[in-house]
């Protein structure tokens, strides 16, 4: 299995050097990992989405599956390149079809994950993607969502990891492609 | 005005793309047939032909900035920014963007909302293109028109894939062009 994390492409430090760090948001102690910035270079941002896509494209992956919102930002052009079908992830009551959904917990208190039936179906090889992994709370509900109706999934991708929060732990096994680290 | 006035007509692509929104009724309320383009994700093909259409179209008009509101406008508007060789700028709900922001309100049925940019995201006299799925009242297309002529930008045109009856004929959104690829489906179903 080839390296999860793209060391020595040239293009990763071109990415990390345009995301900006936002002190003490949400709240006090927090640096924010802002990937807007990305998005305002256009150089960077397909950079970003070449890497994945340069990565996946000969996986056979069927599904890219975003976790909302910024997950919807990376995953549907993955989708788009490598074939696959794109399925967003939602918080409650967002997607207007029959639904499923996983818990998981917040730093306070839980929330929801939802799916729409169907979208995913047994055999189907599937990518999650995120801006970023953190405790991996997120993506752990990402991969109980998408194992429950049959789907394999392959990895999870993630432009940014905290690997000091061991996100990369909760993933159940999966392995974890990142491309940039915050310490 | 739509895509099939506007040398799209008879162009098969668009009916791919109409065939594959989905329509469920009564959400999220009692009486609204709600435009589910989830189905339009699960179709490549279609959801290509979607973005290609949108590309096609902006390509060639110097187009420096592609905006899409949350959350919706995010599944659509970075594909189209990439092949054009945009920025791409979130529109987002109050409270999401971790930076300075300027914001407009608009109105809902009942009370209103807010639509949040970053302060840096957009210079002065950029031409920007505002991508959504569906525009209905035009209420948070006006809005995002707002955040952009405030920072001197110059709205070129709104897009959407879905345009509801209340827009059609209307070419024009607060003076801004209006480009819509489909009607809504299935309304004639409802009894």
């Amino acid at each position: 299995m080839s390296e999860n994390k793209e060391e020595e492409d040239p293009r990763i430090n071109g990415i990390k050097t345009k995301i900006r760090v936002v002190p003490d948001f949400p709240k006090k102690g927090i640096m924010f990992q802002d990937i807007t910035t990305v998005l305002l270079d256009p150089k960077a941002f397909k950079d970003t989405i070449d890497l994945f896509v340069e990565r996946y494209r000969d996986k056979n992956i069927s599904v890219v599956a975003g976790i909302e919102a910024r997950g919807f930002l990376f995953g549907p052009p993955i989708a788009l390149a490598i074939g696959a079908k794109f399925v967003p992830l939602r918080k409650p009551k967002k997607l207007p079809g029959e639904t499923i959904f996983e818990e998981y917990e917040l730093e306070y208190g839980s929330d929801r994950l939802e799916m729409h039936v169907g979208a995913v179906e047994t055999g189907d090889r599937a990518l999650v993607v995120d801006d970023l992994i953190a405790t991996g709370g997120t993506l752990c509900a990402a991969i109980n969502l998408l194992e429950r109706v049959g789907a394999e999934v392959v990895e999870c991708a993630c432009v940014i990891e905290l690997p000091e929060l061991k996100g990369r732990q909760k993933l159940k096994g999966k392995p974890l492609c990142m491309l940039v680290e915050y310490r | 005005m739509f895509a099939a006035e506007n040398g799209l007509k008879g162009d098969p692509r668009l009916e791919a793309i109409s065939a594959a929104i989905r329509v469920v009724p009564n959400f999220p309320k009692k009486g609204i047939m709600f435009q589910d383009i989830t189905t339009l994700l699960l179709d490549h093909k279609a959801f290509k032909h979607t973005i290609d259409i949108f590309v096609d179209r902006y390509k060639d008009m110097q187009i420096s900035v592609v905006a899409g509101v949350e959350a919706r406008g995010f599944m659509f508007g970075p594909s189209i920014a990439l092949a054009i060789g945009a920025k791409f700028v979130p529109l987002r709900k109050p409270g999401k963007l971790p930076g300075k922001v300027i914001s407009e309100s608009y109105e809902l049925e009942y009370g209103h909302d807010r639509l949040e940019m970053h302060v840096d995201a957009v210079q002065s006299r950029e031409r920007v293109i505002i991508i959504d799925d569906l525009v209905a009242t035009g209420g948070t297309l006006s809005a995002a028109i707002s955040l952009m002529e405030s920072e001197g930008a110059e709205v070129v045109e709104c897009a959407c894939v879905i345009g509801l009856p209340e827009v059609k004929g209307q070419h024009k959104l607060k003076g801004k062009p209006l480009y819509v690829l489909v009607e809504p489906s299935g309304l004639d179903d409802f009894c």
